[in-house]
């Protein structure tokens, strides 16, 4: 299965831009389908991004956010060519990882 | 004025208060203390339950904020679109640990919550869904104080469906 986490990461030198778009349904549990049943919540609740093994941004999600998630954020370091790990939790317990190199 | 410990009095006072704050908090907040230590490493599961902004807000921080002009929310002034609506949110002030997003009027007003660890920049940009016209708010924990800012977004569409 392809990755649902498209990754971009940008080194300044003294700061890297994470942006970060993720592939989920974000189903709120308030929404009906065709037939008008509720579709059950299904969202992601934990987002974290790691380098150099330390955890650089951490998001915890409730269901109000949009569906297939954007997030932007820096941090102070990372060097170009070094890993980003980014890997999400949704709460029916999926999750996914993926690792992009910091350009 | 206030008069010396002199052992008797200040006891019975301290077994009222302990009597009183029983009173307030073992009855139906037994998930206080758990939630609050939510707030640090785990995902806090009762604030994102909560329906008003104010409880979110308390079940999360247990404490509340004081609205400050170094709390920066970028929102737009209307959303055709409820089910995306771009919001943004930094900060000048220094030692920010954790930032979040309340959406007021959603039927759970917690929306997104941001640890923020020494080294990351105070600020997150992110797109929210919006049931109706709502106040934003924003909150920024830096030094241990609870800081935030709102602002009113009118929703065209609604993003909750139905």
């Amino acid at each position: 299965m392809a990755s649902t986490i498209r990754v971009r990461a940008t080194s300044s030198g003294e700061t890297t831009e994470v942006q970060a778009l993720i592939q989920h349904p974000m189903d709120s549990g308030y929404v009906k389908d065709a037939k008008g049943d509720l579709i059950p919540p299904h969202f992601i609740q934990e987002l974290t991004f790691e380098y150099d093994g330390k955890s650089v941004f951490v998001a915890d999600w409730g269901p109000a956010v949009s569906k297939d998630p954007y997030v932007k954020f820096s941090f102070k370091g990372g060097k170009k060519g070094d890993d980003l790990k980014i890997s999400w939790v949704d709460n029916k317990g999926a999750s996914d990882t993926a690792t992009a190199k910091i350009q | 004025m206030t008069t010396p410990l002199d052992g008797f009095p200040a006891t019975r006072r301290l077994i009222l208060k302990g009597a009183g704050a029983v009173a307030l908090f073992g009855f139906g907040r037994l998930s206080l203390g758990p939630a609050l230590a939510a707030a640090n490493d785990k995902y806090p599961e009762d604030a994102f339950k909560q329906k008003s902004d104010a409880d979110a807000i308390k079940s999360l921080y247990g404490k509340t904020a004081e609205a400050s002009d170094k709390v920066k929310l970028d929102a737009p002034e209307i959303a055709e679109n409820g089910a995306v609506v771009p919001i943004s949110v930094s900060s000048t002030l220094a030692d920010v640990t954790s930032i979040s997003i309340l959406v007021a009027e959603n039927p759970n007003a917690l929306a997104a919550s941001y640890r923020i660890p020494v080294g990351t920049l105070p600020s997150v940009a992110n797109r929210l869904k919006m049931a109706k016209t709502t106040n934003v708010i924003a909150i920024v924990e830096a030094g241990g104080k609870l800081y935030s800012a709102s602002k009113e977004v009118k929703v065209t569409v609604g993003g909750c469906g139905g």
